[in-house]
């Protein structure tokens, strides 16, 4: 029996969002044919939660999975795909997890892994997924020659489905445990006052074109008058004037706010590859020919230091008429 | 310290929008007129980390291989004007069109015919299909661990460090030796070469290994053993309907525009 395995990672207790996106794209899979939808998580705690969300099966793994890399992984990912009889892995193209599982458990298989897909079908009963490719450039279509078949997706990529506590199914253990040759040695956290960029409804950005990171003070203002977060460009994170955290884009975030006001940013296809599904984009930028502008619904073609205060300052009196 | 580090020529990423084509009968990019290929940007960086590695450890070799056609001699030779003692290239007809799933086969193959390593370094992802799989693959394959997303890399008592870059902030690893460390952009800009470098490189010799050389048939490489099979290549249409705000002055558009937002309920 095919099926499709979503892999949950748990951070700080908590099961992150991506795998519910993902569990919605496995159901949509399996309203296709794809079979069951299982999940795989570590922590008896959060299987009610996984079938609320769409998992059919859930096989709960050890606690102590949680926070260990790749390696310490593979097996309860091979003893799960064995109770399941899943041909296809849905993982989230995480930094701590899923960026490295996924391609282990490809090579391990002998089979491909299609990292950051956009757009995942069923076409005679096998996988047929989208990816940008080429900084954004262009679109891939791929299917795999392997019976397995494991894609990745950035978070917020496709919609989870409304919890359902009615919901049933079952729950398994499963034993298997790797031992990581990898040791944790210390974890940085960068915190981000108020709203996470990756949930906002407003996202300010800024580019190089800022000229010097002081900017990114007027930037936060604006983000905090209109509850939204600032995210910025990679030329300004390697600048050092905002941590890569908060980097939109290809190597970066992917949002899809109803409203992205990007400031001296060009729009080069690597940065629009992480906010062109934003709802409504407005460019501010000296240049008339920037890709941004073109991508966006409003822009002003000025310099920025004169734009933003006046508009602030707009926002701020729209604001008090309520 | 002996390290190799992976480089891949590709063309240059920072291709504006405008000139990028795709043959979508052939599913191939057609090579922009003028715009010459490049060393994936992020493999520089890797050459950078494994010169220092080597500096800090007062000796050792920096082998550099790369797969890819004749073209990619420059990918090598950029890296040795860079530093780096020795290069390799992987080249035969049977490579074209080959996926990043057969490269990693073919430079494990490769790094096991080198036979000394400590550590192997690459970029974190190859900026053509963006793809990030070839490390954890040579990685599988040689039966060693990878570590990914490196921002910085230090060698401490017969182990690698990293420092990795998390989505919400950093992680320090540690990892037995040999293993695969793939660098990222964060890890900062790799030295610019000399001209009395580019000279010197100009004399380091470069070996090149076929496909029998790595023990593969290039009927392994070929397109029906391909593990990833594209269907498809094209260009996504987008069309602008951007509104341009015209006013006499900075100020006078800024309000504008604010204005334009609210009556369209955004703000
Ligand atoms: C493999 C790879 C991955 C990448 N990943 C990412 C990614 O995830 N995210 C990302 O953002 N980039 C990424 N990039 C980099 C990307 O190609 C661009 O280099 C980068 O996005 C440019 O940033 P920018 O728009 O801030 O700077 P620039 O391209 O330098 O643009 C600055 C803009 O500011 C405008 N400007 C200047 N002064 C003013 C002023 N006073 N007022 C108003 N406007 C002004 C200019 O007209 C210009 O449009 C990646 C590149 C590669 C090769
Ligand atoms: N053809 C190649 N030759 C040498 N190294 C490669 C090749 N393809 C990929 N690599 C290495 O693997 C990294 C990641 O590539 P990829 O997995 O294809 O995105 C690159 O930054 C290189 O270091």
């Amino acid at each position: 029996m095919p099926g499709v395995l979503v892999i949950a990672e748990v951070a700080d207790g908590k099961v992150l969002p991506v795998a519910f996106e993902l569990l919605g794209a496995a159901r949509a899979l399996s309203a296709e044919g794809a079979g069951p939808v299982s999940a795989l998580v570590p922590g008896q705690a959060h299987a009610q939660e996984l079938i609320a969300r769409g998992a059919d099966v859930v096989y709960v793994a050890p606690e102590s999975l949680a926070g260990q890399m790749y390696d310490a992984w593979l097996p309860a990912v091979d003893a799960a795909l064995q109770q399941s009889g899943a041909d296809i892995v849905l993982l989230g193209q995480t930094a701590s997890l899923g960026r490295d599982l996924g391609p282990a458990l490809a090579f391990a298989h002998r089979t491909a892994i299609a990292p950051e897909v956009t757009a995942l079908k069923l076409e005679n009963g096998r996988l047929r997924v989208t990816r940008p490719c080429y900084g954004g450039n262009a679109r891939a279509e791929h299917t795999f020659a392997g019976q397995l078949q494991i894609a990745s997706a950035k978070p917020k990529t496709f919609d989870a489905l409304e919890p359902d506590a009615s919901r049933t199914g079952e729950v398994k253990t499963i034993d298997a445990v790797g031992q990581s040759r990898i040791t944790v040695l210390s974890v940085e956290k960068v915190e981000s006052e108020g709203v996470r960029l990756e949930d906002a409804d407003v996202v300010v950005a800024g580019g190089r074109g800022l000229g010097d990171p002081s900017a990114f003070a007027m930037l936060e203002e604006l983000a905090k008058l209109l509850r939204g977060a600032v995210g910025a460009s990679r030329a300004a994170c390697d600048l050092g004037w905002y941590p890569p955290s908060s980097q939109v884009g290809l190597t970066g975030k992917t949002v899809s706010p109803t409203l992205y006001i990007a400031v001296a940013i060009s729009g080069a296809s690597q940065h629009m590859a992480g906010m062109s599904g934003s709802k409504n984009i407005v460019a501010i930028n000296k240049d008339p020919e920037a890709n941004m502008v073109k991508a966006a619904k409003y822009a002003v073609i000025d310099d920025y230091r004169k734009v933003l205060p006046a508009f602030i300052e707009e926002v701020r009196k729209l604001k008090a008429q309520g | 310290m002996n390290i190799i580090v992976c480089v891949k020529q590709i063309p240059d990423p920072e291709t504006p929008a405008s000139s990028f084509r795709v043959d979508e009968a052939a599913k191939k990019v057609v090579p922009a007129q003028g715009i010459p290929p490049v060393v994936n940007p992020y493999d520089p960086q890797a050459t950078e980390a494994a010169l220092r590695l080597k500096e800090a450890a007062g000796g050792g070799k920096v082998t550099v291989i790369s797969l890819g056609p004749e073209s990619a001699r420059d990918a090598i030779k950029h890296a040795l004007a860079m530093g780096a003692d020795e290069g390799i290239l992987l080249n035969d007809p049977g490579f074209e069109g080959i996926d990043n799933f057969q490269t990693a086969v073919a430079l494990a193959k490769a790094i096991e015919k080198v036979g000394q390593y400590d550590l192997i370094l690459m970029g974190r992802a190859a900026a053509d299909w963006d793809m990030g799989v070839v490390p954890m693959g040579v990685a599988t394959l040689l039966g060693i661990p990878c570590v990914s997303i490196a921002k910085a890399i230090e060698r401490v008592d017969g182990k690698v460090r990293v420092t990795r870059v998390l989505d919400d902030g950093f992680q320090t690893v540690e990892a037995p030796l040999p293993a695969v460390v793939s660098v990222s952009n964060e890890f900062g800009e790799p030295r610019y070469p000399q001209l009395r470098q580019i000279m010197l490189a100009a004399k380091k010799t470069v070996q090149v290994w076929n496909a029998a050389d790595l023990g593969l048939s290039a009927d392994q490489l070929g397109e029906a053993n391909r593990w990833l099979k594209l269907e498809a290549l094209y260009v996504p249409k987008v069309e602008s309907k951007v509104e341009i705000i015209e006013a006499d002055s900075p100020e006078e558009k800024a309000r504008i525009l604010a204005q334009k937002l609210r009556a369209d309920k955004l703000i």
